[in-house]
């Protein structure tokens, strides 16, 4: 029983990892239909960045983090307008490849800046972060995890269905020509969702470095993992986003643990088959409204 | 003079051209209507006026678009409708997803101030009908309730000139009428200048003080609104009423007649 009660915590933890590396995603998706193929490069630039801040320069932990969070934040920002702007309304294809060489261009930035060994961060989450409950104990890194998740959970909900802002990202992603014509600043629109989601990108990809280290990799690897899980939860859903991430956290740690470690990467897929078979636009994906 | 379009010329893609030196004058507080067939050009004007044409690759090639004393012509979209000028699609493009009040509420995005309950209100005062409806999602609501929805939508920004596209496209001659008479009474009430781009020549004539004929990028005609119904090539050619009076058959429309009169 105590070893099904960690695994279970284990994989909620890892699941909640995913949810939040997923956020960002579905962020720019959700405001662009963009799909995003330089997330996990995001999520690497975020933990380089807090690296260079918190080992090099020995800033105290938490100005290290804030400033990576604006570095990360900026950064979207920037790319946004340097390489996405020039493509609005061009066909979205040319936008995801776009994407796609993106990718490439910063996994060969990071490369090229600290190579691909792997980094460490100092350990620096308090001990008082550790839950322990029954038999099972989360690792403060995870209990950072929940909490960051929770958070940004709400924020987000908060902000897409209530400011003024959020509801003019929505009906961009809806509608661009409508939003164009009642002047809903498309290009600010944009910009502003590729800030949110580096700056996610960013927080996950700190969470990401302090529990496996910080290598290019294994960061941009975890960019391929978020496609199952927002695929899981529905593209569009940030809700969704944390669920799928949850259940394929769940079924990966479960599969290794009681079946087979090698078969922890394939069972999450098998399940995401079924259930999109099931349920086409995800668990909580918005459902096309066609008018017929 | 709110507006005055001063021969333009469009051209999409740097070869075609659509319009070919449009000139009309829009008075304050007046509802200016834009009749045409399918391609004469009316949209591609309306476009040109709120700016929606950069989008789509076209350009005011020649001539001069002046709103409240200032040209206007081939700027953003966010500037224009940040002057008060905003433009109904045609064909209805609500948001699908959001829910009618969100849709409502992104009508005030080009408006500085952002308090919109009294606008809200005010919408829900002229379309009645959406209240029911404003938390559900637009993607399920009718074709009627959503051109009413789109021109709140365009209320909630307080345009100084509202540019609509028809209006009437694909709903039952009831909706049509019900929502030319609150286009009339949003005029009168709020002294909203409208321009009113129509197939449906009949309608538009009776709210409209001014009227313009389009054909092939081209005014050819134009005149207060009481002359435009009494015209005999209006009558037959957009009102289906023939000379003498009396209906005619669409074959007995004699179309070389009409090549004659207005090239």
């Amino acid at each position: 029983m105590d070893f099904f009660v960690q695994l279970l915590v284990n994989g909620l933890s890892v699941g909640f990892l995913y949810g939040i590396s997923a956020m960002g995603f579905v962020m720019i998706f959700k405001s662009s239909s963009v799909l995003n193929f330089a997330h996990g490069e995001l999520l690497a630039i975020g933990a380089y960045i807090f690296l260079v801040l918190a080992t090099e320069a020995h800033l105290p932990i938490y100005g290290a983090f804030i400033l990576t969070m604006l570095a990360c934040f900026s950064l979207g920002f920037i790319v946004e307008k340097l390489f996405l702007r020039p493509l609005i309304g061009e066909p979205l294809i040319f936008v995801i490849m776009l994407t796609v060489g993106l990718a490439a261009m910063f996994k060969g930035l990071i490369l090229l800046i600290w190579g691909g060994n792997l980094h460490t961060f100092p350990d620096f989450l308090p001990e008082w972060l550790t839950l322990t409950w029954g038999g099972a104990t989360v690792q403060p890194v995870y209990t950072l995890a929940l909490v960051a998740g929770v958070t940004f959970l709400a924020l987000f909900g908060l902000f897409f269905k209530f400011s003024s802002q959020g509801i003019y990202m929505r009906s961009v992603a809806d509608n661009q020509r409508a939003a164009l014509s009642l002047g809903v600043n498309v290009k600010n629109v944009f910009a502003l969702s590729w800030a949110i989601a580096a700056l996610v990108a960013g927080l996950s990809g700190i969470i990401l470095g302090i529990i496996n280290g910080v290598n290019v990799h294994d960061l941009s690897a975890i960019g391929l993992k978020v496609f199952p899980v927002v695929i899981l939860g529905g593209l569009d859903s940030i809700g969704g986003a944390i669920v799928g991430g949850l259940i394929i956290g769940l079924l990966e740690t479960l599969t290794g643990g009681y079946i087979s470690p090698s078969l922890r990467d394939v069972v999450p897929y098998i399940v995401l088959v079924v259930i999109l078979m099931l349920k086409p636009y995800g668990l909580f994906g918005q459902v096309e409204i066609e008018r017929v | 003079m709110l507006l005055k379009v001063n021969n333009i010329s469009v051209v999409y893609s740097d070869v075609i051209q659509i319009l070919k030196g449009v000139s009309l004058n829009v008075e304050k507080g007046k509802i200016v209507s834009l009749l045409g067939s399918n391609g004469s050009g009316k949209t591609s004007t309306l476009k040109a006026i709120s700016g929606l044409l950069k989008p789509e690759n076209g350009k005011v090639t020649d001539g001069e678009i002046i709103f409240q004393e200032r040209g206007i012509h081939n700027q953003s979209p966010e500037a224009i409708t940040r002057m008060g000028i905003i433009q109904v699609l045609e064909g209805r493009q609500p948001f699908k997803y959001l829910t009618i009040e969100e849709n409502l509420r992104v009508g005030t995005a080009a408006r500085r101030d952002r308090s919109c309950r009294q606008d809200l209100e005010m919408v829900y005062h002229y379309f009645p009908a959406l209240v029911a409806r404003r938390r559900s999602k637009a993607g399920y609501c009718s074709g009627g309730e959503l051109q009413m929805l789109v021109i709140g939508r365009a209320l909630m920004a307080k345009p100084e000139l509202l540019l609509l596209d028809e209006p009437s496209l694909g709903l039952a001659p009831l909706i049509v009428k019900e929502i030319f008479g609150i286009i009339k009474k949003i005029n009168e009430e709020q002294g909203a200048t409208i321009v009113l781009v129509e197939q449906n020549a009949n309608m538009a004539l009776q709210i409209a003080h001014y009227g313009y004929v389009m054909e092939n990028g081209k005014i050819v005609m134009e005149g207060q609104a009481e002359e435009l119904v009494e015209n005999p090539d209006i009558k037959e050619f957009y009102l289906g009423v023939g000379a003498a009076g009396g209906a005619r058959a669409y074959r007995d429309v004699k179309s070389y007649r009409r090549r004659k009169r207005w090239f």
